[in-house]
């Protein structure tokens, strides 16, 4: 680690500065009447760590970050250091092996599988049943979407939600719940939205995909955020269409009349897990088909080295547009899911935030890794919605937008490939610990830190 | 049926051009005005695009944090009271400088602490921008912790009324401070840059880092340099902005896009492509509230920005890395 080996006043003066961030933080808000409030409350009001060490927040953040310097310091000088190392190098070997055997790895997802099924059943706070549909696992299927186009492509997209509100806005169309015209005379189930939602969103992709996605990653970035930002501006001010601020509450729920099979989707959440974790499965298992098949390996060419997979036959366009496409389809399947379950939507939803929330998601889990995304996706949303859920002193649900921005920061600077790398990523990994050169794996790269 | 479309269209335009005729003055002073200002944000994604390659999705927090600064300020010295001539011209300048080191202060902050690390591990570029993202995110929604989520209206530290008329349009007080500021900063950053030795380590780095530095150029110490200066007018434009809009933790997001579209339309890494692309950005904005519905503003400047990138991606006066940035 690089930071053991800084000069002192340097790592002291890091410990420092990340202490006054974190108190700030995680202090009392202000307001506009008293600027310095917040920041002076942070470190004078009160604080204890489960009823012990009752202190003022300056002084317990400092305490604190003094345990963790004097860790740090310990750590740096003492053999703990390098028992550590060892043991890492003697498990490593073999925890790599046990993962990727294939029969190891069958039996991991049957667990979790099993886990994912069983779960509604254990838990059964009303709470948690409803965060489990419309906050974990909706946001798994749109994670594993984003995945397919920041991770495999590597296009950053920050108007994400677009496709998401399109589908949604679609699903509210073809059931009759918005002002506009429906296409069909009676009303319809929200079944009948997913193809219809599914290709709809494939086109927006590929109408904004196709003059886009010749620019460069960064005005890619850019425009799409710019995207997102004009669907919400025509989805509030078209009211004709789209109902205006007030969106729709009139969406139908699912239901199934197949024959002698009939089943109604009603406000208990807990059919609409199953229902969405179908889904996520079905989503899984065709995302990791495309990883190795022959659209996945342009993928990693492109994102790679675009010049280098240009010259060997890969239309970039193409591919990049096919990317667009595809994870745009499971954001707009996650807007028909979205839409049938709440029955209502308004433009309020679909905000950056949202596409920010998701990309935090991708990039906590690994960029690139299915498995990443999906674990990645569940410990940050069932974190936030604990917090949400049981707040701890002081904690007001805004404040997760800030830990989240200070979390891509944190996992660029220290893990960029996420928590849970992909094998390709931990390989490059590998590479470069044992001293392969960097530029072989990023391309070559100047001081500017310019893919070249 | 081509035809009726034609005369149609036709009809459509020369009706708007029949109320834009009488608007026609007081829209291209409002348009300069805010044109000035995205003249003054767009200068810091030209430069930190000129040394870094690299769009500094954090510089609408810069531009925020300076509204937010000279807001407190104002206030304070302000207060209920009414100041005389000299006491507003104090003001103003305090205004303007107390804007400008507070964005300086945010962007060299951003640089030390989501740039610099990545670029010590040559990331690639995506790192850069997500890293980006998470600064502006993180600034974006600790302003909206501290400070609360309503729009503050600044207490004018001047009697804001109309000086004179240029054609039929008034032009106010707010108007012209906006012009001098601007153009004095615009002049002012075009002459250091140009001329000074700092300006030639800057150009230095822009056109070839690796080389600068085997000359002896610090890129770290340059490149921090570049942010301040950027951060230092997308402050004050903060501060010019807030007069007029007032302040909110929001009040960055749409005039950095449109900013960083005027960038590009100028010729991204080019100073004065970005005066100019500021410039025309906010006249065509303007104007074009004649001709679409005013909540479609936006739309037509995100437009601006997909075309440029679309027909001539190196805007009007060209990329010119190095050479005149």
């Amino acid at each position: 680690m690089k930071y053991l080996n800084a000069p002192a006043l340097k790592r002291w003066g890091s410990l420092v500065a990340l202490y006054a961030i974190v108190t700030v933080m995680t202090g009392p808000p202000g307001n506009q009447s008293s600027p310095t409030l917040g920041f002076t409350s942070s470190f004078s009001e009160s604080v204890s760590f489960f009823g012990l060490f009752p202190a003022p927040r300056g002084v317990f953040f400092a305490a604190l970050f003094v345990i963790i310097g004097g860790g740090l310091a310990l750590y740096r000088r003492t053999a703990l250091k390098s028992v550590l190392s060892g043991a890492r190098t003697a498990v490593a070997p073999r925890y790599a092996a046990l993962t990727q055997r294939k029969a190891t790895r069958g039996v991991f997802y049957a667990i979790v599988l099993l886990v994912a099924i069983v779960l509604p059943h254990v838990v059964t706070d009303p709470f948690w049943q409803s965060a489990m549909v419309s906050q974990i696992a909706i946001y798994v299927l749109l994670a594993i979407g984003l995945n397919v186009v920041v991770g495999f492509a590597g296009l950053l997209d920050l108007g994400f939600v677009a496709f998401y509100a399109i589908g949604a806005y679609t699903t509210a169309w073809v059931t009759g719940a918005l002002p506009a015209a429906a296409p069909f005379h009676h009303a319809i189930n929200p079944f009948w939205a997913i193809p219809i939602a599914i290709v709809f969103v494939m086109i927006a992709g590929v109408v904004l995909g196709l003059p886009t996605l010749r620019l460069r990653g960064d005005y890619l970035a850019i425009v799409t955020l710019g995207f997102g930002e004009i669907v919400t501006i025509f989805l509030n001010n078209l009211y004709g269409v789209t109902g205006g601020s007030t969106g729709s509450n009139q969406i139908p729920h699912f239901s199934i009349h197949l024959g002698p099979l009939k089943y109604l989707w009603g406000l208990d959440p807990v059919p609409y897990y199953y229902l969405t974790l179908g889904f996520v499965v079905v989503f899984l298992v065709i995302f990791s088909a495309l990883e190795h098949s022959r659209v996945g390996r342009s993928w990693v060419a492109i994102r790679e080295d675009e010049i280098a997979a240009e010259s060997v036959g890969i239309n970039p366009l193409k591919y990049k547009v096919i990317a667009f496409a595809i994870g745009a389809a499971s954001a707009g399947f996650a807007g028909v899911i979205t839409g049938g379950q709440s029955l209502f939507i308004n433009p309020a939803t679909f905000t950056l935030s949202f596409s920010i929330n998701i990309l935090v998601l991708v990039i906590f889990g690994g960029m690139g890794s299915i498995i990443g995304v999906v674990v990645g996706s569940l410990i940050i949303q069932t974190v936030s919605m604990y917090l949400i859920h049981t707040p701890p002193a002081g904690f007001q649900n805004s404040d997760l937008y800030i830990y989240l921005g200070a979390l891509l920061i944190a996992m660029m600077i220290f893990r960029p490939a996420g928590i849970w790398p992909s094998k390709r990523r931990r390989r490059e990994i590998q590479y470069v610990a044992t001293g392969e050169e960097l530029d072989q794996i990023n391309g070559t790269s100047d001081v500017n830190g310019e893919t070249v | 049926m081509k035809g009726a479309v034609v005369s149609g269209f036709f009809s459509y335009f020369t009706s708007h051009f029949a109320t834009l005729g009488h608007e026609f003055w007081p829209l291209l002073v409002g348009g300069l005005a805010t044109g000035f200002i995205y003249s003054m944000v767009a200068i810091g994604y030209t430069m930190v695009y000129g040394v870094l390659r690299l769009i500094n999705f954090a510089h609408s927090e810069v531009f925020m944090s300076g509204g937010f600064a000279s807001f407190f300020l104002t206030k304070w010295l302000v207060g209920s009271g009414n100041p005389s001539a000299w006491q507003s011209v104090l003001y103003v300048v305090l205004g303007v400088l107390v804007g400008g080191l507070a964005g300086a202060a945010i962007a060299a902050l951003v640089e030390r602490t989501a740039y610099r690390p990545l670029r010590r591990r040559k990331a690639p570029k995506l790192a850069y921008l997500i890293s980006a993202i998470g600064a502006s995110y993180f600034l974006f929604n600790l302003a909206a912790k501290e400070f609360g989520r309503i729009n503050f209206a600044m207490s004018p530290p001047f009697v804001n009324h109309a000086l004179f008329q240029f054609a039929n349009a008034p032009v106010e007080m707010l108007d012209v401070i906006t012009l001098v500021v601007g153009l004095l900063m615009l002049f002012g950053l075009d002459r250091l840059v140009s001329k000074s030795k700092l300006g030639r380590s800057i150009r230095a780095v822009a056109q070839d880092a690796e080389t600068a530095s085997l000359m002896g150029v610090n890129i770290d110490r340059t490149i921090a340099v570049t942010f301040l200066l950027g951060g230092f007018l997308g402050g004050a434009a903060g501060y010019l902005f807030g007069l007029k809009f007032g302040v909110v933790y929001t009040m960055g997001f749409t005039p950095a896009l449109k900013a960083f579209t005027a960038a590009v339309l100028g010729g991204i890494g080019n100073l004065r492509g970005a005066l100019i692309g500021g410039l025309l950005l906010g006249v065509v904005e303007s104007l074009s509230v004649a001709f679409v519905n005013g909540a479609y503003i936006d739309v037509v400047s995100f437009g601006v920005l997909v075309l440029v990138l679309l027909v001539r991606p190196t805007g009007i006066l060209g990329e010119s890395l190095g050479r005149a940035a």
